[in-house]
């Protein structure tokens, strides 16, 4: 193939995926954008935002990926009430990781940001919200991954193309949108007690 | 899987510490901050289609790492041309959604500036990155398809929040 046929092709077939990302990322925007008065309240938050993000996207990607090769080589069956041992192991494998590396960054940043004199927010606040977070998003991104790879293996689609886009679409808007769901839980908790 | 995740973590901790350093004109400018996540989403998206189809050409033993190799060029190409369609779009998305929840107060012009700006510079990146990663992984004999992505991803992550920061500061 000639260069102009080789971008032609690269491009017809990246637009569809990188426009459904866009649409999630600037949904996700929008939430962070109505979160200023949390990122005020809570100093340091901003800086967990690209970790916590990242997480989702690294973990659940995995996950995505995992569960693909799996029913390619015909492990596990692509249905959820049919669900073994394999498939449970897995998930609660993403679930941990997805815990531990959001508990990770959260003492890594109140840490780093101590370190260099910043203001920053306690540690239990942090660890609260990253703890709070990374569990709710956790949850949902596991049903989502889980169902789209299910469903688009059932009706006949590549699920190793289907995780990518499904998992930073749905990861920048879950983890955005269970951030600030955190930290008012964490605020009004920490107000109340 | 957890020490790569940890130290994943802590690369993204350092772009989260570039936000921080212009948390300000974040707070101030809400259009720059919906900004962030599609920008930071964008560029790791760019980076990651490109190096899955340069590992599949490379498992496919098509690709050469000659500066004059037609799929190489190609894919180049398509990722630069990529950023120069999606961008705009960002960068109007942004500021129209702010202007929609009557919070903006950037012109849309600075907005489309700084988001077109910062969507080809990440482009390029992205082009650089994720062919100094490939080569390496050929060079060490890894397999591009378990390293090149998360690095690419990372990195281009990490990028795409200098890259707005540097934006922002020229055209803000």
């Amino acid at each position: 193939m000639s260069v102009r046929e080789v971008a032609v092709e690269a491009y017809r077939e990246a637009l569809p995926a990188l426009g459904a990302s866009l649409l999630g990322g600037l949904l996700a925007g929008v939430v962070l954008g109505g979160m200023r008065a949390e990122l005020r309240a809570v100093p340091g938050l901003l800086v967990l935002v690209p970790a916590l993000l990242a997480t989702r996207g690294n973990v659940y990607g995995s996950l995505g990926a995992r569960i693909a090769t799996a029913l390619h080589q015909g492990f596990i069956e692509p249905r959820v009430t049919e669900a073994d041992r394999r498939l449970y192991a897995a998930v609660a494998a993403a679930l941990g990781n997805g815990i531990l590396a959001s508990l990770f960054a959260a003492t890594m940043a109140f840490l780093v940001l101590t370190l260099l004199g910043w203001d920053v927010a306690g540690l239990a606040t942090l660890l609260g919200i990253a703890l709070v977070a990374g569990l709710l998003s956790g949850i949902v991104l596991t049903a989502v991954v889980v169902t789209v790879v299910f469903a688009g293996y059932r009706r006949g689609y590549n699920p190793d193309t289907l995780v990518g886009p499904v998992v930073t679409t749905t990861g920048d808007v879950f983890g955005i949108l269970f951030l600030l769901v955190a930290v008012r839980t964490v605020l009004f908790v920490g107000g109340v007690v | 899987m957890l020490p790569v995740l940890l130290a994943l973590t802590l690369v993204e901790i350092g772009s989260g510490l570039v936000l921080g350093g212009f948390e300000g004109s974040l707070l101030q400018y809400p259009s720059l901050l919906v900004l962030v996540p599609v920008t930071i989403g964008t560029a790791g998206n760019l980076g990651s289609i490109l190096a899955a189809r340069l590992s599949t050409s490379f498992h496919l033993g098509t690709l050469s790492f000659s500066p004059r190799d037609d799929e190489l060029l190609g894919n180049a190409l398509a990722t630069v041309a990529l950023a120069v369609s999606v961008f705009p779009v960002i960068g109007v998305g942004a500021w129209l959604l702010t202007t929609l929840l009557g919070e903006t107060q950037l012109a849309v012009s600075t907005v489309l500036l700084v988001s077109l700006t910062s969507g080809i510079c990440l482009a390029v990146l992205a082009v650089v990155v994720t062919l100094v990663a490939t080569y390496a992984a050929y060079r060490f004999e890894l397999d591009p398809d378990d390293v090149v992505l998360p690095v690419v991803t990372n990195t281009c992550d990490v990028l795409g929040v200098l890259v707005l920061f540097g934006a922002v500061q020229v055209f803000v």
